[in-house]
């Protein structure tokens, strides 16, 4: 069965006719075809997928994309403003807390999550925040260090 | 007048050029890659350990609307391999599966459903063999051979000895020997496999689209197990998400791809999922090592004997050469004479294993430094003193014919020491300083803090190529046309490491440019050189000499359209990178116009670059496969890891690490410092969760739930001292940074351990259970003394 799903998808409102069985993840990437939200395993153990809905942190890869109607979805791709990276971006890129780049949208996502919510974390609000996306380049001290640097970036007042 | 300076980027800290394009979802994987039209792959796995085929009846799957084609072992009688040497490995299965997971047949169809369900209606008729998942089992007398042609499953034996180990030990003040496991570990990158395989029916050619750390080999591997001409393949490395090793072989994945494309006439994405990724993982094998050293009571290491076994899986893939390793880097590290090593690769009923990130190396330098470690507290010797009493002194030959040149590990012993606070603390804990430290010297509740420490190394690319062809080592082309841009073209393929990068860096610095002005195209065999690939950290070595190469010879060519225009001499041409001037005094020319001169010879401007690697860093001959370890330059790392051990639940939590690499020149400091700490996380997962476990041959740990990665809540703090020793050969003085930090972490952490509770763990991982379960057996033993028992 199909239904019509209705959202906002990186700020633009759409509708699509979407399986029942379909995940955001798979919804994202395979129809809507953004792919810089990733699949990192078989579902829910990494954290590559991460997507914000209504702003809150979510795996894309155990969400269905019917439970999404009527939201607001943002992904990696929407961070940027006028084509300029966003604060968690630079933060990212600037401190090396992306080495392959492939878990870094589920990162950067959690991350953005965070400093919405929490302009100003602590450490241990950070290794909370990130506590379940997995990468495998960095041992996440860079990941830390970038989160930091973005959330200097957002008092400066550069989005997140 | 101005001063005016080329740019410089060497040195500093500069993030990656395509960066970018990772932090904004633009840079595109193989699995990101939706082509219109293209049909979707699935494999069908042997769910047997080792079995004879009887029949693959794909009958029922044919018959599904939508599937467009299968492939079995019938398509395809070609082998593949890494080496050479062995290459006996289908694309799918024929007569026979080796591994629970191995491919038996493939399927193209129209969407992945369908391709799932026509899987799910092959069907394998099998006679079952006697399965072998350890090595011992497959060692054994009436064990049947796996491969006709390796009699007892032994892939390879090695055995040499160099000097007199026995009369060593002889003189030594003590002498000791203890056994090691370390469990199999899997690469685990985060992106899993994937191909897309393009096939063109009208010219016979085809486009893939690969994972892969070396797309040459691909390319090489392609034309074997398609039987087609080399000129009619065209291998593209997008982006790659990691690879530590698993995709410096050419994996099953690509081929059969390959194969679904050319039999569907068409396009084919396969996508693999993370169970078979794990389930093909190519990692580093279980080892067991044995080891005994002896020890003077000054410090010096007298000899040592080593004897490794490695399970190695279901097919040769890197074995030889892996268990080549783990004897010939047991040198270039310590001053050692005496030296005797019995390896055994073995072949067994288990995913086959490849190079993991530090390759051969770090199971055995776990057990060397763990015995060293234990001997030298024995021997009321501080374990940095005794690490000291062994130090090279370069440039030498070891034993074993390999060159060292640079040699930074003493001040990297140095400056984890300084660091750590090491005396400070040993100083503390003893009084008054001086001999070993005490166990147990800080105690907080059940908690129980320790330190430790380690050294390890490894070497900045074979100094060999796999594939020895009398080509350099490695070549760099860059074009220069009207529009002044460099445009570098390179087959290094970026993994993540930062490659790309570290080729502008060079560029950029050798003509004075800034790195903007740099452009870099890589993966596309079209377009790019040939690389012989990312593997055993060779490409800033190796591309990174051909990079400036290229850089010299751009550099005359404008050096010379310069002075033709100012009427000059060469040798009388300053270039400043944006201005070329004969003398101080002269105007001079700005880039551009220098590039419009040079233009007016030749046109489009390419030049090349070109690195060869010498003689005397190809290895010796002294025993066979002696040339494995050889390098043109070591890399050198030392660590002090502080943990606090939880005595009441074995809980085991690293606080700090500072770790000291030597990278003989760091190019750019942020990308080694990020090398660097992945390297030593790596090496944390190792030692303390981490492990492939099995059931029957069957994974029990092929997801990222079981197979324990560890989470940014149970990292620490790793503290970085960057070691510049100026290799002499090296890209600006440079030596790898991306591997040799791994190895040192598992003994510093044992080492840790043993300094907190007093108990030593032989046996990776080192999980919260183990630990427990050693304390409780302590504490029983202990109970026992103290109730009178025996």
């Amino acid at each position: 069965m199909a239904r019509m799903l209705s959202l906002t998808l990186n700020g633009r409102a759409r509708t699509d006719a979407v399986s029942d069985n379909v995940l955001l993840l798979d919804y994202l990437r395979e129809v809507v075809g953004l792919t810089g939200t990733k699949t990192g395993c078989d579902g829910g153990e990494c954290g590559a997928c991460t997507v914000l809905v209504d702003d809150r942190p979510l795996l894309s890869c155990l969400t269905l994309a019917a439970r999404v109607d009527g939201r607001r979805v943002d992904t990696v791709e929407s961070l940027a403003v006028d084509g300029k990276l966003s604060a968690v971006q630079r933060g990212f890129h600037e401190k090396l807390g992306s080495q392959c780049g492939y878990c870094t949208p589920g990162f950067i996502m959690a991350s953005a999550g965070l400093l919405r919510r929490n302009p100003r974390p602590n450490e241990a609000e950070i290794r909370e925040a990130l506590g379940s996306n997995i990468c495998r380049c960095t041992g996440y001290v860079k990941i830390i260090e970038a989160v930091q640097h973005a959330a200097k970036l957002c008092a400066e007042g550069l989005s997140p | 007048m101005n001063q005016i300076l080329p740019a410089h980027n060497i040195g500093d800290y500069v993030p990656m050029i395509d960066g970018p394009e990772k932090v904004s979802g633009r840079a595109k994987y193989t699995a990101d890659l939706l082509v219109p039209g293209s049909l979707a792959g699935r494999i069908f796995r042997s769910p047997y350990s080792h079995a004879e085929i009887l029949e693959v009846d794909v009958s029922e799957a044919a018959k599904l609307p939508g599937v467009k084609t299968i492939v079995t072992g019938a398509d395809c009688d070609k082998t593949f391999g890494v080496l050479p040497i062995a290459r006996s490995e289908h694309p799918l299965a024929r007569d026979r599966v080796r591994y629970r997971g191995e491919p038996v047949a493939a399927v193209a169809a129209i969407d992945d459903a369908t391709a799932k369900e026509a899987v799910r209606r092959i069907k394998l008729k099998v006679r079952e063999l006697p399965a072998y998942h350890t090595a011992r089992e497959a060692m054994a007398d009436d064990a049947i051979a796996l491969h006709q042609h390796r009699a007892k499953n032994i892939e390879r034996d090695v055995y040499f000895e160099l000097g007199d180990v026995d009369a060593s030990f002889a003189a030594a003040d003590l002498v000791r020997e203890a056994s090691y496991n370390c469990a199999e570990v899997c690469q685990n990158q985060m992106e899993m496999h994937a191909a897309l395989a393009d096939y063109d029916a009208v010219r016979d050619r085809i486009t893939v689209h690969a994972s892969t750390q070396v797309p040459y080999y691909v390319h090489l591997m392609l034309a074997q197990i398609l039987d087609m001409d080399m000129s009619r393949i065209r291998v593209v490395k997008p982006h790659v998400g990691g690879g530590f090793g698993c995709r410096t072989e050419t994996l099953n994945v690509e081929l059969i791809a390959a194969l679904l494309a050319r039999k569907a006439g068409g396009c084919v994405r396969l996508v693999v999922n993370r169970e078979e990724t794990f389930i093909t993982h190519r990692g580093r094998p279980e080892t067991d090592v044995r080891l005994k050293i002896g020890l003077r009571k000054d410090g010096r290491i007298t000899g040592v004997e080593c004897e490794c076994i490695q399970r190695g899986g279901a097919h040769s893939g890197y074995g030889v050469v892996t268990i080549l390793y783990s004897g010939s880097m047991l040198y270039a590290i310590y001053d050692l004479h005496n030296v005797r090593y019995i390896g055994k690769r073995v072949l067994t009923n288990t995913p086959p294993c490849g190079a993991f990130r530090g390759h051969g190396t770090v199971d055995v330098r776990f057990a060397f430094e763990s015995l060293l470690d234990q001997m030298a507290h024995e021997l009321g010797l501080d374990p940095i003193a005794v690490r000291r009493a062994n130090l090279l002194q370069a440039p030498t030959f070891t034993d074993n014919d390999l060159m060292v040149n640079s040699y930074g590990l003493p001040e990297c012993i140095d400056w984890v020491e300084r660091q750590s606070g090491w005396k400070e603390r040993k100083a503390k804990r003893n009084g008054s300083g001086g001999g070993a430290p005490k166990n147990h010297a800080q105690v907080n509740g059940a908690i129980r803090k320790g330190f430790g420490f380690a050294c390890s190394h490894y070497i900045s690319g074979a100094s060999k190529p796999v594939n020895w062809t009398g080509e350099p080592h490695a070549t760099v082309k860059i074009k220069l046309d009207f529009d002044g841009s460099i445009v570098v073209l390179s087959g290094a393929a970026d993994i993540g490491q930062g490659s790309t990068t570290i080729l502008a860096q060079a560029i950029a610095e050798v003509l004075g440019l800034e790195l903007d002005r740099v452009r870099v195209v890589t993966g596309d065999s079209e377009v790019v050189p040939k690389d012989n690939g990312s593997y055993s950290s060779r490409v800033t070595f190796m591309v990174g000499n051909a990079a400036i190469d290229a850089a010299q010879n751009l550099k005359a060519v404008l050096i010379a359209a310069a002075a033709r225009k100012l009427d000059a001499k060469p040798g009388e041409i300053e270039c400043l990178g944006e201005l070329y001037r004969a003398g101080a005094q002269d105007k001079g020319l700005t880039f551009n116009e220098v590039v419009t001169e040079a233009l007016k010879d030749t046109g489009t401007i390419t030049v090349t670059g070109n690195y060869s690697t010498i003689p005397q860093s190809h290895g010796g001959k002294k025993y066979r496969g002696a040339a494995i370890g050889g390098t043109m330059g070591y890399s050198y790392s030392a660590q002090v890891v502080e943990v606090s051990v939880d005595e009441e639940t074995g809980v085991v939590t690293v606080d700090k690490v500072w770790v000291a690499h030597d990278c003989g020149k760091a190019l750019n400091r942020l990308t080694v410092e990020g090398q660097v700490q992945g390297s030593v996380w790596m090496g944390m997962g190792q030692a303390m969760s981490e492990e492939a476990a099995y059931h029957d041959g069957l994974m029990l740990t092929a997801n990222m739930l079981d197979y324990r990665v560890p989470t940014i809540q149970d990292s620490p703090p790793i503290e970085v001292g960057i070691v510049e020793s100026i290799d002499p050969h090296g890209p600006f003085g440079a030596k790898e940074a991306g591997e040799g930090s791994l190895a040192a972490f598992l003994p510093a952490l044992t080492n840790a351990i043993a300094d907190a509770i007093g108990l030593r763990f032989n046996d990776l991982p080192v999980t919260p259970d183990r630990v427990f379960a050693a304390l409780e057996r302590r504490a029983r033993a202990a109970g026992h003394k103290a109730n009178g028992g025996a």
